[in-house]
């Protein structure tokens, strides 16, 4: 594309068929124990 | 939905439902409508609104490009996710904090843990309590393989000898039950020394190590009983532990109104040696004067902004530095079940007291009205955990048509009771912050891209 810069896959919906695993990360505790971001978390698949 | 904002010269526009993210240039910024639009606008009343501004070339082929994206379902993409409400079921808890000790080295004034004891007075936690802790995070987790416990306090090495006992009790189980214990443990550094170094190292899969930045922002709140600032106790430490060590770290400072430009407190940590590095808002009575406030958050998000500026350009020359707040992996990251649950207070997550009481997290500890438990009768809520299983970001009014709902999943709920008095009452300061934080974390992956 000429305008426009795609940074990557539109990934969401898709994540739902093989997600909901719940061994990730399950709050801050381990990082930062004050404010939760989930998004900066990581997929243990 | 989308967000689409202006920052660093980039033209960001992000898909909400389909978390795809797009840089572009001005005319399709303008081409694709509003910010918080959730259809494609009608492209003729486009072109008669920016007529004078772009060529008709320019339109027809930003409009082409806009149109395609809506086809690949990468803009304004449907939301599907609706019907997750009757699946926000209690889930296996398979995460825990232990505080190991209720008592600190340190008396800083910001502590939201009351200088340690969370206003209950001075207590260690006992070995036996610990492993009745792991026993019952065992049982619970049902099949969950991977268990998170951290080492929290007050000050965790006030008790390293129970730290020991548990880690080596849970290890001795792990084979039987098909478990994976990830040990975690905060510390202010006060009492490391090598043999807890080489024991932490190799034992700790993250290790948070509390540090404000500066030393005079670090000395202005985190000192010892006798008044004296702690960052000479222990910076050469927590210097010593990073050169050892290989897996993952923190440290972790704690930004008040006192040091809006916390910015230099993130590159004084970085000239330390650091390359791990959170510091993150105090969570502290408003009436305090180091309390933030609505009117300091164009300050803050100013800040923000600065860092990512300088972390962009120190990445380019090759430095490495990671910001906590900044972290985000726009491919990788958690499915979408995941960001509906948002943080596992009180459903996956619990926290565990010396005297074996339970509460929906470590920031909950000492709000006797949020207890769920306790190890030492057996007895366990499961009314309140199902508060928290069905505390999912779509069931907060305020956070259910908001862009950034996929990123921070609705936040904190200690901080909503804390600010708010409800868990599904978003605190609004802390909303604003996490909004500038995720434009910024895209941002950078836009100029680095």
């Amino acid at each position: 594309m000429k305008h426009i810069k795609t940074l990557n896959t539109a990934s969401l919906k898709k994540s739902a068929e093989k997600g909901g695993c719940g061994e990730c990360q399950a709050s801050c505790q381990s990082a930062c124990k004050t404010s939760c971001t989930v998004a900066n978390q990581t997929c243990e698949k | 939905m989308i967000h689409k904002y202006r920052l660093n010269g980039y033209n960001i526009i992000m898909d909400v439902n389909s978390g795809a993210v797009h840089v572009t240039d001005d005319v399709t910024f303008d081409m694709v409508g509003d910010d918080g639009g959730v259809s494609m606008p009608d492209m003729e009343e486009q072109r008669r609104k920016y007529a004078g501004k772009y060529t008709e070339a320019q339109m027809d082929e930003a409009a082409g490009e806009i149109a395609q994206l809506v086809q690949s379902g990468a803009l304004f993409s449907e939301d599907y996710y609706a019907g997750f409400a009757a699946k926000a079921i209690s889930s296996p808890i398979k995460s825990m904090c232990l505080h190991i000790a209720h008592d600190c080295n340190l008396v800083c004034d910001y502590c939201f843990a009351a200088k340690g004891d969370f206003g209950h007075g001075r207590c260690l936690m006992s070995a036996r309590i610990g492993k009745k802790a792991i026993d019952f995070l065992i049982e619970k987790s049902a099949n969950r393989r991977n268990l998170e416990v951290d080492f929290f306090g007050g000050e965790p090495l006030m008790n390293f000898g129970v730290v020991k006992e548990i880690v080596e009790y849970a290890r001795s189980l792990e084979k039987e039950h098909n478990k994976n214990f990830r040990f975690t443990i905060t510390t202010n550094g006060v009492l490391l020394n090598d043999d807890i170094i080489d024991y932490i190292n190799g034992q700790m899969s993250n290790i948070v190590l509390s540090i404000d930045g500066r030393p005079e922002i670090n000395d202005r709140f985190r000192k010892t009983a006798g008044g004296r600032g702690s960052y000479d106790l222990i910076i050469d430490k927590y210097k010593k532990l990073v050169s050892k060590r290989v897996g993952d770290y923190y440290v972790r400072g704690t930004f008040t109104r006192e040091n809006l430009d916390f910015s230099e407190d993130v590159l004084h940590l970085w000239s330390c040696g650091f390359d791990q590095i959170s510091v993150e808002p105090v969570v502290t009575s408003p009436e305090l004067d180091y309390s933030l406030r609505e009117e300091d958050i164009p300050a803050i998000c100013e800040e923000y902004e600065k860092l990512a500026k300088i972390i962009i350009e120190m990445k380019q020359k090759g430095e490495r530095i990671n910001f906590f707040h900044f972290n985000i992996d726009l491919d990788g990251g958690p499915c979408i079940i995941k960001r509906l649950k948002g943080c596992g207070c009180g459903n996956e997550y619990v926290a565990v007291t010396p005297e074996g009481d339970i509460y929906p997290c470590h920031q909950f500890v000492g709000m006797e009205e949020w207890k769920m438990g306790s190890l030492e009768d057996g007895s366990f809520d499961n009314d309140k955990k199902q508060l928290f299983a069905a505390n999912h970001v779509l069931s907060k009014e305020k956070c259910s048509d908001c862009w950034a709902k996929f990123y921070c999943s609705g936040g904190c709920s200690a901080n909503n009771v804390q600010y708010m008095g409800d868990i599904r009452k978003p605190h609004e300061i802390s909303c604003a912050l996490e909004k500038k934080r995720v434009e910024c974390a895209v941002m950078i992956k836009a100029a680095l891209s």
